[in-house]
């Protein structure tokens, strides 16, 4: 399927070389906005940088650049005439390559091979054909790839070239490389930045997604900053030259964790902290792999009553630092105490009775077991723990009183303690699991985003469950990436960036200066020395 | 596997209950007919459909049924014959409602039984005299147990620490184990005094002793022992609540502390134990030795009984139960009219068909309610 243009004119491929334009588009799934309209336009011999946090709508809006998604308002132009691309392959047609964040490669086939897939399967890979233009590629972009090699065998850049390569042997006019660097070494993230400028001196548009800060100003010619869906500011090529790095950050800083002007500041809560520590965590580390960060070094502390907020962009550390806490994650090294008494080797089990508690951010897939009843979802922390067994041997009408009386007080809407949990909103869910870690004797809770993707009435009524949580004396990390939620409630913000903390500022309601530092700081740009407070 | 949805059978019986709470009066009728459509009409079709076949072969298929449900549940001896053949197919039973409730594929109990077999036909005879009765027969169910258990090991290792997929790693050593029995009959535990390669064999008054006055072997008691205890273990205690977790849902169950490689470790050690138990149960029960090549593969058999039953132990024993009748039954209704031998295999296909065209038909049915 081509490309069904307004006119259906049949453009010879110079003219206007490969400009997209995104015009007003908005795109949203059940109960969220991802894109809200955003316009933008994409010039060839630029590199174009998309930043934004997680959640921003960067992968959306590559998605429909990508034909995987259509929007729901507003069109996309491709050299000035009103496009749609409906579908991967048109996206295809129109000369849009996209190197996604996750290799879209076939790992058993040789480099070869993945790069003639998608050709008519009638055609045999015009072997010598590929060589020579791989041997031009080479030549001008320094791409060098072993064609017979077998692609699971080479790094992550490598096969990063090979899909660029791709991109290019289907002489596409624009290349989206999503999240291009967050696999790389920084000099493989260097390599890519400076092919970067070569593709676009010849006559490419690329499109840079990215949540770097440092990287946007390094290898981009214009950026466009995104949040919270919407398109939050622009610098275009001549800006950017006349800024240094360090204003160029600063500047991209406050687009992307600024407050819009007419939000009024919130009112942070009255710390409730006492002298007691609660919770001690010193120089942990975990090992990390290709999928998960590891920690390194991490160290808080956090007092009865307080509330320790730990902010950071989405996947830098925060999840295994709860983990690692609760004793889900094994540790290289590192000590933890609760209440002074040393837990570093106690099992997760161990630590849930002694008072430790952990309010996963994952609901669905491992808080809870969705074929089970609400009943047994209550107890799973504490299976064969009387009075709900005796013996080991099951008490229904203790467990379903239990139920009913998280139902009641946590005010979870259900026909009754019977249902399957899986059959409740995730509002509800979130309910019964808060009510499940705040049972029994609990002295230090972890939430790991404990508002994400809820609605406003449950977002609220989480908030003023927590601060009540604290306000009784109990010790309560805060991990979230809505730097509102951590202000309004924290006494202090720990700053995660890249499996480190990067620092811990008083929330001393400095507001609008401290959530620039904080966002300074999640985006790895503080040095850590200025950052420790 | 669209069975996993219902792994949980309590989900079923609340998904039925919520839908009818809905409407008070439609609850009876469509309980009814959800009871039509998953069990009476499938069994129905199903004699129907191999009616069919017995006529296009000539054989009158009133006359054929008369003669299984004559010979395997009217005549007494074909009643005892019927009750003595599920006494190790219980057992089996038993294995894998365990497994199958842990989310657990345990597809190789046809070794694991095979070998559980040899290993109680091997020493029971050579300890008859030795010890008492009882003790003799206790040994050999509980060598049965640790061989079939030590023969899950493998899988089981490579299931929980590397999470390489169990249904290949049974079923292949389930090969193996069966080649491994025959192998062991004929060169190590051959009886000298036969010219066929077979076992030596427990003497008729050795073995488990008959109920009352009839033929039936006591391992039906037994049996049945074990799958009740085996229902109430994975419903009504912690640890089955566990294996449960474990199944359902392994990153909640490590979440919640457990450890789900031990817990993985212990369905399968528990799952084949009761596998080895089932060929205990037809060595020292009926059989008395293993004939080398010896393979009734039960354990397949089984398989989709206990997805029929929806993993509850009480609906097995009554699968269980029909199935041995019919086995029973056919085989000496083919006999008598001449029909082949494997006609009961076309029966019992036709009835698994239609009884997954049923299950098929009424989860469309309730998609569509919702």
């Amino acid at each position: 399927m081509a490309v069904a243009t307004d006119k259906l004119n049949d453009l010879s491929p110079e003219t206007g070389a490969g400009v997209i334009g995104v015009h007003g588009v908005t795109k949203r799934f059940p109960g969220v906005v991802a894109v809200d309209n955003v316009s933008l336009k994409f010039h060839p011999g630029e590199v174009h940088v998309l930043l934004g946090e997680n959640g921003a709508g960067k992968s959306t809006l590559v998605g429909i650049l990508s034909g995987l998604q259509e929007p729901d308002e507003g069109y996309l132009s491709l050299n000035g005439e009103k496009a749609r691309l409906a579908s991967p392959s048109a996206s295809l047609d129109a000369g849009i390559s996209t190197v996604f964040q996750h290799s879209m490669l076939v790992p058993t086939l040789t480099v070869l091979e993945n790069l003639t897939l998608g050709a008519p399967w009638y055609q045999r890979p015009p072997r010598a054909q590929i060589a020579a233009r791989m041997d031009e590629l080479k030549r001008e972009f320094a791409l060098s790839l072993p064609l017979d090699a077998i692609t699971g065998e080479l790094s992550l850049g490598q096969q990063q070239q090979i899909e660029i390569a791709r991109a290019l042997l289907r002489d596409s006019k624009v290349l989206i490389l999503d999240e291009a660097t967050s696999m790389l070494t920084p000099q493989g993230a260097q390599e890519l930045g400076e092919r970067m400028q070569q593709l676009v001196k010849s006559g490419l548009a690329v499109i840079f997604i990215t949540h770097k800060l440092a990287e946007a100003y390094r290898y981009g010619n214009r950026i466009s900053v995104l949040k919270q869906g919407a398109l939050a500011g622009e610098m275009g090529p001549e800006e950017l030259k006349g800024m240094t790095e360090d204003e160029a950050v600063d500047e991209i800083v406050r687009l992307m964790f600024g407050r819009e002007a007419g939000q009024t500041s919130t009112d942070h809560r009255a710390s409730t902290a006492r002298d007691q520590i609660a919770l001690k965590v010193e120089n942990l580390s975990t090992q990390g792999d290709a999928d998960v960060m590891g920690l390194h070094d991490i160290s808080l502390s956090l007092r009865a009553g307080e509330i320790v907020g730990i902010a950071g962009i989405d996947g830098n550390g925060q999840k295994q630092l709860a983990e690692a806490m609760a004793g889900q994650r094994a540790l290289t090294s590192g000590r933890v105490e609760l209440h002074g008494e040393d837990i570093t080797g106690a099992s997760v089990a161990q630590r849930r009775r002694k008072g430790l508690r952990y309010l996963t951010d994952d609901r669905l897939s491992e808080g809870s077991v969705g074929a089970f009843p609400i009943s047994e979802n209550t107890v799973l922390k504490d299976i064969g723990q009387p009075p709900f067994w005796v013996n080991g041997i099951e008490r229904p009408n203790r467990i379903a009183e239990h139920a009913r009386e998280l139902i009641r007080t946590f005010s979870v809407r259900t026909p009754g303690e019977q249902t399957p949990i899986g059959r409740l909103s995730g509002g509800n869910i979130q309910k019964v699991l808060l009510g499940r870690e705040l049972s029994g004797d609990a002295r230090v809770v972890v939430f790991n985003k404990p508002t994400y993707g809820l609605d406003l009435q449950n977002i609220d009524a989480s908030r003023q469950r927590i601060a009540e949580i604290a306000g009784r004396g109990l010790g309560v990390v805060l991990i979230s990436t809505d730097l509102d939620e951590l202000m309004a409630l924290s006494d202090r913000i720990a700053v995660m960036e890249g499996g480190r903390i990067r620092g811990v500022v008083e929330n001393d309601g400095t507001g609008e200066a401290l959530r620039l530092r904080i966002g300074r700081m999640m985006a790895g740009e503080e040095e850590h020395k200025q950052a420790t407070a | 596997m669209t069975m996993q949805q219902d792994t949980n059978p309590s989900s079923v019986d609340t998904e039925a209950a919520a839908s009818g709470a809905a409407s008070a009066t439609a609850t009876e009728r469509s309980a009814f007919q959800r009871f039509l459509t998953v069990t009476v009409g499938p069994i129905v079709a199903a004699f129907l459909l191999s009616a069919i076949i017995l006529m296009l072969v000539g054989v009158n298929p009133l006359t054929y049924y008369g003669y299984i449900l004559d010979r395997s549940l009217f005549s007494s001896l074909g009643l005892e014959q019927t009750a003595t053949r599920m006494a190790p197919l219980l057992f089996l039973v038993a294995s894998l409602i365990i497994a199958f409730r842990a989310g657990i594929w345990n597809l190789g109990t046809d070794g694991q039984f095979l070998l559980g077999a040899v290993i109680a036909a091997a020493t029971a005879p050579l300890l008859v005299g030795v010890l008492p009765g009882w003790a003799v027969l206790l040994v050999g169910f509980l060598l049965a147990a640790l061989v079939g258990a030590i023969w899950s090991i493998i899988p089981a290792l490579l299931k929980a620490y590397q999470g390489v997929n169990e249904i290949i790693t049974t079923l292949m050593m389930s090969f193996l184990g069966v080649l491994l029995a025959s192998t062991l009959v004929k060169l190590a535990f051959r009886d000298p005094t036969t010219t066929v390669p077979q076992t030596r064999t427990l003497p008729v008054a050795d073995r488990l002793p008959r109920l009352f006055e009839t033929s039936i072997s006591s391992g039906l008691v037994w049996g049945l022992i074990a799958v009740i205890l085996v229902h109430l273990m994975m419903t009504r205690t912690s640890f089955g609540l566990r294996l449960r977790m474990v199944g359902a849902n392994p990153a909640a169950a490590t979440h919640a502390g457990l450890s789900v490689p031990l817990l993985t470790m212990a369905t399968f050690g528990l799952s084949a134990g009761f596998a080895g138990l089932a060929g205990a149960s037809e060595i020292l029960g009926v059989a008395g030795n293993v004939r080398a090549n010896w393979n009734p593969a039960y354990g397949l058999m089984v398989i989709p009984l206990v997805f029929l039953a929806r993993f509850h132990g009480v609906g097995a024993i009554v699968l269980v139960f029909f199935y041995s009748a019919l086995m029973i039954g056919s085989e000496s209704a083919a006999r008598r009219l001449g029909v082949p031998q494997n006609f009961t295999l076309v029966l019992v296909a036709s009835l698994l068909i239609c009884l997954g065209l049923g299950e098929y038909i009424d989860q469309h049915k309730r998609k569509k309610e919702r």
